[in-house]
């Protein structure tokens, strides 16, 4: 199927992109890597009036080492974050989970900002985004703001980037002492979306968790938090039984849906295995520390 | 018929047989030189897009095409009913082989009611493909909706909807085979094991979808179509009767063709439609599937469900087997075939190998409001070979016994032919035995099971499968095609011929789709003739230019077109001695060809190259006596006899981990033992079953379209439905056993359904083994997370 | 301001291109539709198959997810130009011998990928190849005489290397 017709425009500026954006309102969408927005249109499931693309903006680019954070441009290809020594060094989360998404082409082409712009609820980087609760540089007509992560993810591709805002870039913490990640992801088949995901963050000392972050994706309308898990796990001696004791309350945390890659019975027990193997990936990894 | 085993000149030192040799359109593909349907394009072409029936069922109430018509660069919009009135009459999907079966009459687009969702309602034909889909989605269509029939479990209930009311059910085909004494078989049984078995539905995804480029010119109603096919001729006869034009004034090219599987030897209204508005405007009108129809439209299969039952002795003999096969197909019994030939073929070939006298099968086929189901590779062998295998696996289990070692006592031995299975079918020159013990040495089964149980006593769960199968190749004229009275050759010709060059042409009836059809033709040529390989070129997939035959299916292009390529280069060889002869002033018999010359018989001494008979047979002629008239080319067909096919046999093995926390399945190995006859190509008929089995494995572990209770599809696209990909498939062992078939003299069996055919059997056979230690059975396809966790009791 | 057609001026197989092309035409579609370059093929148009895999100012990409308009000023390099750089032509050779592709459907794209796989790569586990190659569908090999021909092109090439 082919394209319903559409105007294209290639601003040279962020703000003209802005500006556009304004004047076009709901009519217009934002083409980064168009990995995930070409196939929509060419299946005329959405239906855009004007395609603005951002892909010259040399604003939106670029890997930089700024104060504790990493800044991560949204045009980022995944390739470039896969291959950068600055991500491998200080947030080995995305690193590992960027083996995960989808294949070489779409790598070379797919950005980092897009990715985490459209929020898809089975994408591994908006997860790993909330798990190393990075902010998110927005800019609009009326400036620029920063969102924490936690508060940007609202629902199924719902955001709190306001229709007019651009996703500028993505600020990750760099990873401090102490700190162990881990990332686990099912999927049918290598670089598919996830059937169930979850990136972990923990800091541990004396064989206890003293804070532990684990963001859920692929079985929920958006990447979620397991709070209820994590509460249990904080401040407590590691050992299996307390992974099998705590994966319970892991009903309270997520509502998975049924849909075409299974039953929500199933989802939410992949998402209980999950837990046990990657709490006890990480755990084993703060004893590598 | 020779006598098997007999030095024909295909074993000859300098024979091009057996032996692996580059494929030319393989040449062309890696350089992007392939040429497709779509990759042509003539003057004034113009694109068709449909508008499809959102609904599964539905009246037809109102159609307004007059906003479309008036967009920008469309020619043509035509309604299912102005289509009807350029057709001669409906279709009508049965074969007088199946007696007692119904189907409604079809026409290539809905007339006042569409039966199923993706049916077309509308086709546009504009100047390109995207203002054809523009102009299409101006279309305003009314439907009245209809109760729909979603779920073959009720189609069959006395107070289900209906699909057509005026069959009065939804029952396409019944038919039962009982054979010995089930009854007292089972009564007496030592033990008997039982499973209900359930198969999704899915479908053939050729990368390349369907594709037409019709073209007529009005003046001399000359129709020339270039698309996609398996089955020129039979295109050719169709849209002839369809369409109302003399047949031979139709020319049907298959060009490079992307795949096809099955799915590109059927009538898909699409492409007769395309093919009317070409009649119509006088102008090439071409017609693309794009993926999203592809899995609204192509071909579906194996949807059924099949309860089985097997008597075994405390010995391990297998003393009885009885099957019911409920069958969930179409709204249509797809044309010119049925679509209840796969039912069919599960109740012909389960349990194939065996020996067991007792067999009892039902099969019931139900129509649905879904895309109708046909013929997709190994037809009904998938599923067949799955519950028959499965069952012998339950058995052995019963017993103790190993799965070996239960099948070397049961399966047929090889020098016991011909006989007869216990479902009535005659085979022949199989090798079950050979076959087994090839692959219990490859597989090295003994040290994978000692592996199997100590990772297993690690909690690493690993299984391993067997499965013994027989696949049905080459389908003879007594069987469906023939005499079932479809417009279907069974046989095939070929005719090969001299160039003044000394350059051989053999252009034949089968067809290529990249399994090397012509480089098998062009290798038998060579080695029957006594030519190099590259002064024979093969012309195939042009009704215009090649001997009339039934085409590429049902793995039967070497079987048939081989035999017909291999008498037809026989005789030309035959003749070209006499020349030779006549002009060397020699006995034909004291000569030979080899290489391209002609040579004395033994020493091998040239004496005059086939150039130089060439040049005097076409030019010279005058040089030979004139009792001689030189035809130069030579054609033969073949057929078979009274046999439905030549049977071919083999045995897959399979190694798997299971994750049982997860349900996930790698696939380790699988080996593949099989006995396709005389191997002409040892390359490509690896690469056959390889291929074969990965699609095997797709319907096995992943592929399933998957419809929602109002017959939706919900996951037409490669985005949802889950094809295989290259990191989770296995490497794949394959070896052969040749026991060549008796019914020809070249001796090749069919090749390229032996992979898919046992495939999902040993996977989920493998499966079972690895989840054995949790008392676990799988019995459903495709086998996905969902499907393992609820076996293991998971979830 | 925004437009139904753009001028776009770019490279294709090292040539000069100018041309006027339709917002919404996918880069594919201008390769074949206007330039003739059908090696690129098209499989399902919504960025899963990979038959359509072209390479763009360096690196493969799917040719269905990238319009045409968006190419302006880039370097497009199709299976018709990677042919007749030579650049794989060992690795060409190899999928004829070994037999790795049937019906030939997915041949350009698994070379334009199985390109780059070779150009960053010089040795790779078995399933590594495997892995990289997962993006591009094949119906008809079950993908192991492929992976095989990498395999052996890419021993090859580090022979060559050592020597």
């Amino acid at each position: 199927m082919k394209a319903a017709k559409f105007k294209y425009i290639r601003p040279s500026s962020l703000d003209e992109a802005i500006n556009l954006l304004s004047d076009f309102g709901e009519e217009a969408r934002i083409l980064a890597g168009g990995q995930s927005l070409l196939p929509t249109l060419n299946m005329r499931l959405s239906q855009p009036k004007v395609l603005i693309d951002i892909n010259r903006l040399d604003e939106l680019q670029g890997i930089s080492h700024e104060g504790k954070h990493i800044r991560i441009g949204a045009l980022t290809r995944h390739v470039d974050i896969a291959e950068s020594d600055l991500i491998t060094e200080n947030i080995p989360l995305i690193s590992e989970a960027i083996e995960y998404v989808a294949h070489v082409a779409v790598r070379n082409r797919g950005t980092f900002g897009g990715s985490v712009a459209l929020a898809d609820p089975a994408a591994e980087m908006p997860a790993c985004t909330l798990a190393l609760q990075g902010t998110l540089v927005v800019e609009g007509p009326n400036g620029r703001r920063q969102i924490r992560a936690d508060d940007f993810f609202h629902d199924l591709y719902e955001t709190a980037r306001a229709p007019e805002e651009i996703l500028v870039e993505v600020q990750l913490p760099i990873r401090r002492s102490g700190e162990s990640f881990a990332f686990m992801e099912l999927s049918r088949r290598k670089g598919d979306y996830a059937m169930a995901g979850l990136a972990c963050k923990a800091t541990f000392q004396d064989n206890r968790f003293l804070s532990v972050r684990l963001v859920y994706f692929g079985t929920e309308l958006k990447p979620t938090l397991g709070e209820n898990v994590m509460s249990q796990l904080e401040g407590r001696e590691w050992s299996e039984t307390l992974a099998e004791k705590v994966i319970a309350s892991l009903e309270d945390d997520l509502d998975p849906v049924d849909n075409l890659q299974g039953s929500a019975a199933m989802k939410l027990h992949l998402q209980k295995v999950l837990t046990k193997r990657t709490l006890a990936e990480v755990v084993q990894r703060l004893g590598n520390v | 018929m020779k006598s098997k085993g007999a030095i024909t000149p295909l074993d000859r030192q300098h024979s091009y047989v057996g032996r692996n040799l580059s494929r030319d359109k393989a040449k062309r593909a890696v350089n992007g030189r392939g040429r497709y349907t779509d990759d042509i394009t003539l003057p004034r072409t113009v694109h068709a897009a449909f508008v499809r029936s959102p609904y599964a069922h539905a009246m037809i109430t109102d159609i307004d095409v007059d906003i479309a018509k008036a967009e920008e660069g469309v020619v043509l919009v035509m309604t299912g009913a102005e289509l009807k009135e350029l057709c001669t009459g409906p279709w009508v999907g049965t074969l007088s082989v199946f007696p007692t079966m119904k189907t409604a009459p079809q026409y290539p687009m809905a007339v006042d009611r569409a039966c199923w969702q993706g049916e077309p309602v509308v086709m546009v034909v504009a100047n390109s493909r995207a203002a054809a889909e523009d102009a299409a989605e101006l279309v305003s269509i009314t439907y009245k909706e209809l109760p729909v029939v979603a779920h073959k479990e009720t189609a069959l209930e006395k107070n289900s909807n209906l699909v057509h009311p005026d069959l009065k059910d939804n029952l396409a085909y019944e038919k039962v085979i009982d054979t010995g004494d089930v009854g007292e078989a089972f009564a007496g049984a030592d033990h008997v094991v039982e499973a209900t078995f359930d198969f999704g539905r899915h479908t053939a995804v050729s990368l390349e979808p369907r594709a037409i480029l019709a073209s007529f010119e009005k003046d001399t109603e000359e129709l020339t179509i270039y698309t996609s096919s398996q089955t020129p001729h039979m295109f050719q006869a169709i849209i002839a009767r369809t369409l109302g034009l003399p047949e031979h004034k139709c020319r049907v090219v298959a060009p490079f063709v992307g795949g096809s599987f099955g799915l590109k030897i059927h009538s898909f209204g699409d492409e007769f439609a395309a093919t009317a508005a070409s009649l119509k405007l006088g102008r090439p009108v071409k017609f693309i599937a794009d993926r999203l129809e592809s899995f609204l439209t192509d071909i579906h299969a194996r949807e059924n469900t099949v309860t089985g039952k097997m008597a075994v002795s405390s010995q391990g003999k297998i003393e009885a087997l009885e099957i019911d096969i409920l069958s969930g197909v179409g709204a249509y019994s797809q044309y010119p075939r049925t679509s209840v030939f796969e039912a069919n073929q599960i109740l012909n070939i389960t349990g194939g190998p065996y020996k067991h006298q007792n067999y009892k099968a039902r099969m019931r086929v139900a129509y649905m409001n879904k895309v109708p189901t046909s013929q997709y590779r190994a037809v009904g062998h998938p599923i067949g070979n799955s519950v028959g295998e499965a069952l012998v696996d339950l058995a052995a289990e019963k017993i103790g016994m190993d799965p070996v070692e239960i099948r070397r006592r049961n399966i047929m031995e090889d020098n016991s032919y011909p006989r007869t299975t216990a479902s009535g079918i005659e085979v022949a020159d199989m090798s079950h035995q050979k076959c087994l013990e090839t692959l219990v040495e490859r597989m090295k089964y003994d040290d994978l099971v000692q592996e199997r149980n100590s990772l297993r006593a690690e909690g690493i769960f690993r299984g391993i499968g067997i499965a013994a199968f027989i696949k049905g190749t080459a389908p003879g004229p007594a069987g469906y095609y023939g005499a079932g009275g479809a417009p279907i050759a069974s046989q095939d010709a070929a005719t090969v011929k001299i160039e003044p060059s000394g350059n051989i042409i053999c252009a034949v009836g089968v067809t290529d789709q990249g399994q090397g059809v012509d480089t098998v033709m062009q290798q038998i040529t060579a080695g029957a003739v006594g030519v190099l390989p590259e002064m024979v070129r093969v012309i195939e997939g042009d009704t215009d230019a090649t001997p009339y035959g039934g085409g590429t299916y049902a793995s039967r292009a070497t079987a048939i077109g081989g035999e017909a390529t291999y008498q037809a280069a026989l005789a030309l060889r035959a003749e070209l001695l006499r020349l030779a002869g006549a002009l060397l002033q020699r006995e034909p018999e004291t000569l030979d060809i080899i290489d391209g010359n002609v040579v004395d018989l033994g020493t091998e001494n040239i004496r005059m190259p086939l150039a130089e008979i060439g040049r005097i047979g076409h030019f010279q002629v005058a040089e030979l006596p004139n009792d001689i008239q030189p035809q130069l080319s030579h054609t033969k067909r073949f057929r078979l006899n009274d046999a439905l096919y030549i049977f071919t046999n083999g045995i897959h093995g399979a190694y798997v981990e299971v994750d049982c926390d997860t349900g996930f399945i790698t696939l380790l190995k699988q080996w593949v033992v099989e006995d396709c006859g005389r191997v002409i190509n040892p390359i490509l008929a690896d690469e056959q079953v390889r291929g074969g089995s990965v699609q095997g494995i797709g319907g096995a572990l992943y592929e399933h379209c998957i419809y929602d209770d109002q017959a939706q599809l919900l996951n037409g696209s490669l985005i949802d439905y889950l094809v295989p990909m290259a990191s989770e498939m296995p490497d794949i062992d394959v070896a052969h056993v040749q026991t060549h078939t008796g019914v020809s003299e070249l001796g090749s069996k069919g090749v390229g359904e032996s992979g898919t055919g046992a495939s999902p059997a040993v996977v989920m056979n493998a499966v079972n083994d690895a989840i054995s230690p949790f008392e676990a059975k799988v019995t459903v396809q495709p086998m996905t997370p969902d499907v393992l966790l609820k076996a293991l009791n998971r979830i | 301001m925004a437009y139904d057609f753009l001028d776009i001026k770019l490279i294709v197989n090292g040539e000069q291109v100018s041309a006027r092309v339709p917002a919404r035409m996918h880069l594919v579609d201008f390769l074949r539709m206007e330039l003739e370059l059908t090696g690129s093929h098209l499989g399902c148009e919504h960025g899963i198959c990979g038959a359509c895999s072209v390479r763009v100012d360096g690196v493969v990409v799917r040719g269905c997810l990238v319009l045409a308009a968006q190419c302006d000023g880039s370097d497009v390099l199709t299976i018709e130009g990677l042919s007749e750089s030579k650049e794989v032509v060992d690795l060409q050779n190899t999928f004829v011998e070994r037999n790795a592709m049937q019906c030939g459907f997915c041949t350009p794209g698994m070379l334009m990928t199985a390109a780059e796989l070779l150009a960053k790569n010089d040795k790779m586990a078995r399933n590594e190849i495997r892995e990289f190659m997962s993006g591009n569908f094949c119906r008809c090999t079950g993908y192991h005489a492929i992976i095989d021909a990498i395999e052996i092109t890419m021993e090859a090439r580090r022979e060559e290397e050592r020597s």
